[in-house]
């Protein structure tokens, strides 16, 4: 994007927005998606989540940032790591947190989203961090909240804060982005994860590369500025980093690939395709894994794989997250 | 924009405060800077070097930053949230001379925090403060041990060390603040 100009001076944003915007805040109360934010916005989350990472490693892993503020997280999908990751990040800025699982709360009682969190909201929160298996419901509950939302995964759309931390791990090893090849490979239909990958890398500049079974490649992409290929080889050649989609059990019951085994044959990541990427290679997986379905043992186990990396920066960068939205929009100045 | 301050001022003047450093804490056994960012950490740096030059021992340094336990963190009303650039100590504090360094010392509200996030690091077995310049006003009891020079000044003005790693070149200046900027 834009070079690195010798004074001081923000530069000028280069999305589709008039106002410069000044590099030290976010515009929105919420993160909904990657599509929402600016090159300046995501840089500015990966640097001060650099600050953020520093705290896991004091004696006393926790700062006082977030005293008082009330941060639910409303959960109406199955997740542990997402979950466990924001709730650690929570505590780490002291924020008092709170967690609603959708099979025990009033949504099995037949409540809609929409009356759920006006109860949630009459209890004052100052964030909401929401998981929910249809796609836009974070934008729904953006517009009718008061209170930050911050999209935790909604459906097959968008899971914003997995590719900032996918992007932090990249930078925090490669410096860059600019200019990577990164290979993502698997299911590329269902995934969130994708999404918000491919909108990030493609804004910071990475040249990216989609693998999968033509059944798994949904139409759209191509316009992206992307490369398609259902060449695992192809992808992986010369790659700085390849990023492992996960192989959605539970939503294979649509025929999109003959076994489990075919699959690994064609499409998994074995030692001997991870030898076409680069030497310094970094293999990332955003979890759960399906061991010996898209990733061999060897390769998730193996001197290249950043995977527990990322668990840990994920924490950085939901803190960074937090913290910057944790100040509230502009126009909502009533304190 | 009088300056207050030059070059060959403040390098005497950090000269001299190293040699309070070494006089008071009677060597330098289990001493430690840490700098406040942004400018209290070139100071440190700065210090590190004539403590060497004076007694030929090495001393750590490293650098806080004091954001996320600010006073006004939560109390602003809303809007965008101050930058937050990385803390780096990479020693125990416990049981060191933990010497703090930061260039103006104002209302006190910076070294509260900076003093809340030592602590969170480890147990000193005592903490002292460098400040380039003491402008007074002081809205916390705290008080510096080696001051740079003492600047009586009003809340109306502001004071600036400038320095060559930060901003190219060395002095202390004192500015008229306008309109929004004098609270």
């Amino acid at each position: 994007m834009n070079p690195e100009t010798t004074d001081a001076t923000p530069s000028l944003p280069t999305g589709t927005d008039d106002q410069p915007i000044p590099a030290n805040r976010l515009r929105s109360k919420d993160l909904l998606g990657i599509a929402e934010l600016s090159v300046e916005e995501i840089s500015l989350i990966l640097d001060t989540a650099v600050a953020m990472k520093e705290i896991a490693s004091r004696p006393i892993k926790k700062v006082p940032a977030l005293r008082g503020k009330t941060v639910v997280n409303l959960f109406f999908e199955a997740s542990t790591r997402t979950r466990t990751s924001f709730e650690i990040a929570e505590k780490r800025l002291s924020a008092d947190t709170l967690n609603i699982v959708a099979g025990t709360s009033s949504v099995v009682k037949g409540e809609t989203l929409a009356d759920t969190v006006h109860n949630i909201e009459a209890m004052s929160p100052d964030l909401l961090v929401v998981r929910h298996s249809s796609s836009g419901s974070c934008h729904f509950l953006s517009r009718i909240c008061r209170a930050g939302v911050i999209n935790a995964g909604d459906g097959m759309h968008e899971h914003p804060t997995q590719a900032l931390l996918d992007a932090f791990t990249i930078r925090e090893r490669k410096q860059r982005l600019a200019g990577l090849k990164v290979a993502i490979c698997g299911d590329l239909l269902h995934s969130r994860v994708l999404r918000s990958n491919v909108l990030l890398l493609t804004k910071m500049g990475a040249d990216v590369w989609l693998c999968g079974p033509p059944t798994l490649v949904p139409t759209g992409f191509a316009r992206s500025g992307v490369h398609i290929t259902s060449s695992v080889d192809e992808a992986v050649e010369g790659a700085d980093a390849v990023m492992m989609l996960r192989i959605q059990l539970e939503r294979m019951l649509g025929g999109y690939f003959p076994s489990l085994r075919e699959y690994f044959n064609v499409f998994g990541m074995t030692p001997e395709r991870v030898r076409r990427a680069k030497p310094d290679v970094l293999i990332m997986h955003p979890g759960p894994m399906n061991r010996g379905v898209e990733i061999a043992s060897e390769v998730a186990d193996g001197p290249y794989s950043v995977i527990l990396d990322q668990v840990a920066n994920g924490v950085a960068v939901r803190m960074a997250v937090l913290y910057l939205l944790s100040g509230g929009a502009e126009h909502e100045a009533v304190a | 924009m009088p300056v207050v301050m030059d070059a060959d001022r403040m390098s005497r003047t950090l000269t001299r405060i190293a040699h309070e450093i070494v006089e008071r804490n009677r060597g330098l056994d289990r001493l430690a800077l840490v700098g406040v960012r942004t400018r209290g950490v070139p100071i440190a740096s700065r210090l590190a070097l004539r403590l060497r030059e004076i007694t030929g021992q090495d001393v750590p340094v490293g650098a806080l930053d004091i954001t996320l336990y600010r006073d006004d963190l939560m109390h602003h009303p809303v809007g965008p949230q101050p930058l937050v650039r990385s803390t780096d100590i990479p020693f125990s504090i416990d049981d060191r001379v933990i010497v703090l360094v930061d260039d103006v010392l104002y209302t006190g509200r910076t070294v509260r925090a900076a003093l809340d996030e030592l602590i969170d690091f480890g147990r000193p077995k005592s903490i002292q403060l460098v400040v380039i310049v003491d402008r007074g006003h002081r809205e916390l009891p705290i008080k510096a041990d080696y001051v740079g020079k003492n600047l009586p000044t009003s809340h109306t003005e502001s004071v600036a060390v400038r320095l060559a790693e930060t901003d190219g070149c060395d002095e202390v200046i004192i500015e008229k603040m306008t309109g929004e900027d004098a609270e």
